[in-house]
């Protein structure tokens, strides 16, 4: 059985509700009736199956809110029927339909919603209140399922102590403590800014992986759409359009519109630098010593860095052996350390099928600047190559240098064409790496430095090759 | 009765007597009971505050301060309070305390529950805003005239008067306080399956104390202002001093009078609005980030 049902729903907002409906089945236009009332849902059909994520997609005001809230009953259809699990939402009593909300489903806000004066266990455990599961009992779930989040250790804190990203995090605790087969997610993570949305999509689907839940999503964002969609509806002025696989509204679009808006949304956002990006996080200043550096190095597991100013203007790399050489001879800065030769940058809004992806002995990412050449994100390669590999058919070759610096397929943007050939194989690096020994022994290392213990320096983690990231 | 167009003579006062003396017959049950019930209420409040040694009571009035608020409203209080005393009011300053404190417990008790109605219900709304700008806008002492008809002279028509006028902002801040809170919070309750009783007393109102409280503070501070009206038609108190210097020219009298109503109302401003600052969503959002 679906989970969710859905025949012929309209949901008209005005007076004369039943009038609008009865002239749009008969084919009269939604803008012609405006005065009658707003035709916000016309005709949905759709079923959604259990463990299936379900994307409504559609630009602002064409009725995907409207559609979501028709599906946990905060709006009644106007006609048309939902059933959650066989049963008809609509035709419900009070309590039945309370009961249905209470242990069937469960939403996450756009805006989170979540209860200002409660603690962030007490807003995650609000489910499992209605449910009157014992306070014990229930606050111990939720500090599991904030566990399970990420936002373990954060249960006495209040809502608004913590970031954007911690909310909606808090918001997806609360409906998944509920533990409802069904979860909806009005534009869930359009609140939250681009590397925190990657992340909490990243994240949804990882729990999806266990949970399985049936999941109606609501988004605007193609890019979000195809990332987390088993099925996409694209809505358009009340109406769906086409239902399919991200791969079939991409290929087989049903109309113009649905063309348009694939090939819209192409240009503009899925295929830039600045929306692949990941937050850099083995970057240092010039500024700092080559202790904190190889810190650094270590907490990332990787050999280099990128290297910023103090204005995150981004200035080259440093790698790890010039850093430990620097460390032992006492040396203040990192800065004479600095090389600009390997690292390859791009512009945010650089098209993806303009960027490539660095060789798979290129010790540092691809990096993402703005206008002012600040550093803002890194793409790691392996990120590069699988998005390039779901983009589609339409985009081509995807361009990669290879080992040999060769460059195969599109055009290089800003990088060192040299890149790949000046610089060692991962093999040499990890045999030229300082000996652990010479770290351990060096009366210069053990000084002062907070936060790096001789043997810390010398943990072979840091010198450790992660070629596909930072 | 005869009208004459040119000449037009409506005798509406004649005809609300003539209702008010209906009412006063017809609900004679009625009308007995809540004088029985305010007088109780008052007597029983003005003895608990007036019989104990005047150091008690000071000290109960800080330390209440002190917990609402801080040790330095505790200290203004204690002072204050002293100087009551060196006034020779305090049995009237006590008197004035009971008055506005019952009036203003059956006014808040009456406001929220209406407040809530009008916030909820779209139809109470619309009566009861017409209403209460009636209230508001009817000058005191114009309905001082029925209530004495109904309830004769003495406190309790003073406490009723009171409540009519010291009401309508707790109404309208009530319901305009449950209908500021944020709309989709209510949708996150009903979502996961509340039950109007259970959004109301768990989400609506947490978020709502604090422009509720507001709402007290005003009532009390309206409350206050009614105290002279009050001592008018007989009640005891502040307000009997008040009149009673007016009509004697006894300026001492009135003044210290006066500055004896400034400091029981500054005490009790005070000690409301800090209680407004301890509703749980206030403390949130206090928490440190
Ligand atoms: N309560 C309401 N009363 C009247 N009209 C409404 C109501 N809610 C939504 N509408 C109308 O219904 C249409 C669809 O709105 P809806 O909120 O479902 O769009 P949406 O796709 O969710 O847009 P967005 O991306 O901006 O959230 C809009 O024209 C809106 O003005
Ligand atoms: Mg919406």
């Amino acid at each position: 059985m679906s989970h969710i049902e859905a025949s012929h729903v309209y949901k008209v907002f005005g007076k004369r509700e039943q009038e609008v409906v009865k002239r749009l089945e008969a084919g009269a236009d939604r803008k012609d009736l405006t005065q009658l009332g707003t035709a916000a849902v016309i005709d949905a059909s759709f079923s959604v199956e259990p463990g299936e994520i379900f994307v409504v997609m559609g630009l602002s005001g064409s009725g995907k809110s409207t559609l979501i809230r028709t599906i946990n009953g905060l709006w009644k259809p106007t006609t048309g029927s939902i059933k959650i699990m066989g049963s008809d939402i609509a035709k419900m009593d009070a309590r039945t339909l309370r009961a249905t909300r209470r242990d069937k489903i469960s939403m996450v806000f756009q805006h989170f919603a979540l209860l200002p004066h409660r603690t962030v266990r007490e807003n995650a455990a609000y489910g499992l209140e209605m449910q009157k599961v014992p306070k014990a009992e229930r606050m111990e779930r939720a500090d599991t399922w904030l566990d399970t989040v990420g936002l373990g250790g954060w249960g006495d804190k209040y809502p608004h102590q913590l970031s954007g990203g911690m909310r909606q995090r808090v918001g997806l605790a609360r409906a998944l403590a509920a533990e409802t087969d069904i979860l909806l997610m009005d534009e869930a993570f359009s609140a939250l800014d681009p590397l925190i949305r990657r992340e909490m999509q990243e994240q949804l689907i990882e729990l999806q992986e266990t949970l399985s839940k049936t999941i109606v999503f609501i988004t605007h964002d193609l890019n979000e759409a195809m990332f987390l969609g088993d099925r996409i509806a694209v809505m358009r002025d009340g109406r769906i359009v086409q239902i399919g696989t991200s791969e079939e509204i991409l290929t087989e679009p049903a109309n113009d519109y649905v063309a348009q808006f694939v090939q819209d949304v192409d240009r503009t956002r899925v295929l830039t630098a600045g929306s692949v990006m990941e937050r850099p996080n083995a970057v240092v200043q010039s500024n700092v010593g080559p202790r904190v550096a190889l810190h650094t190095m270590q907490e990332q597991k990787v050999a280099a860095l990128l290297v910023t100013d103090r204005h995150r203007k981004l200035l080259g790399l440093v790698r790890d052996r010039q850093v430990v050489r620097a460390a032992r001879e006492g040396q203040k800065s990192i800065t004479p350390l600095i090389e600009t030769k390997d690292v390859l940058r791009v512009n945010e809004n650089d098209p993806l099928s303009s960027l490539f992806a660095p060789a798979s002995s290129s010790i540092v990412p691809l990096a993402v600047t703005d206008d002012k050449e600040r550093l803002i994100g890194v793409i790691p390669r392996v990120a590069l190559l699988q998005t390039m590999a779901s983009i589609g058919p339409d985009t081509g070759e995807i361009p990669v240098i290879d080992d040999s610096g060769e460059l195969h397929a599109g055009e290089k943007v800003n990088g060192d064409h040299g890149a790949g050939q000046a610089q060692a194989s991962p093999q040499d690096l990890a045999a030229e790496a300082v000996p652990q020994e010479d770290l351990g022994a060096d009366e210069s290392l053990t000084g002062p430095a907070p936060g790096l213990e001789d043997d810390a320096a010398s943990d072979a983690t840091a010198t450790e090759r992660k070629e596909d990231g930072l | 009765m005869n009208f004459d167009p040119l000449n037009p003579r409506f005798p509406l006062g004649d005809f609300v007597h003539e209702v008010i003396r209906w009412l006063q017959s017809a609900l004679s049950g009625l009308i007995g009971g809540v004088r029985w019930l305010l007088d109780l209420l008052y007597g029983s409040l003005e003895y608990t505050l007036a019989t104990p040694i005047f150091l008690i009571m000071i000290a109960i009035f800080a330390a209440v301060a002190w917990l609402a608020s801080g040790w330095k409203l505790a200290v203004v209080t204690a002072i204050g309070f002293y100087l009551i005393r060196a006034l020779d009011l305090w049995l009237p300053a006590m008197q004035t305390m009971a008055l506005v404190l019952v009036a203003c417990v059956m006014a808040i008790l009456l406001a929220i529950p209406v407040g809530i109605l009008a916030a909820k219900v779209r139809a109470v709304s619309l009566v009861v805003k017409p209403v209460l700008d009636f209230m508001q806008s009817m000058p005191a002492l114009a309905y001082l005239v029925p209530v004495i008809s109904v309830f004769s002279i003495g406190q309790v028509p003073g406490i009723i008067a009171t409540i009519i006028f010291a009401m309508p902002p707790g109404v309208r801040l009530t319901e305009l306080a449950i209908r500021q809170v944020d709309h989709e919070v209510v949708e996150a309750g009903q979502a996961f399956g509340a039950t109007a009783w259970s959004i109301l007393r768990k989400i609506q109102l947490p978020l709502a104390m604090p422009t509720i409280m507001a709402g007290i503070n005003q009532v009390i501070m309206l409350a206050l202002s009614m105290v002279v009206l009050a001592g008018m038609v007989g009640a005891q108190g502040l307000g009997g001093e008040i009149v009673g210097a007016l009509s004697r020219v006894n300026v001492p009298l009135g003044v210290e009078a006066g500055l004896a109503v400034v400091i029981v109302a500054v005490y009790l401003d005070r000690v409301t609005a800090a209680l407004g600052h301890r509703s749980p969503l206030a403390r949130a959002l206090k928490a440190s980030t």
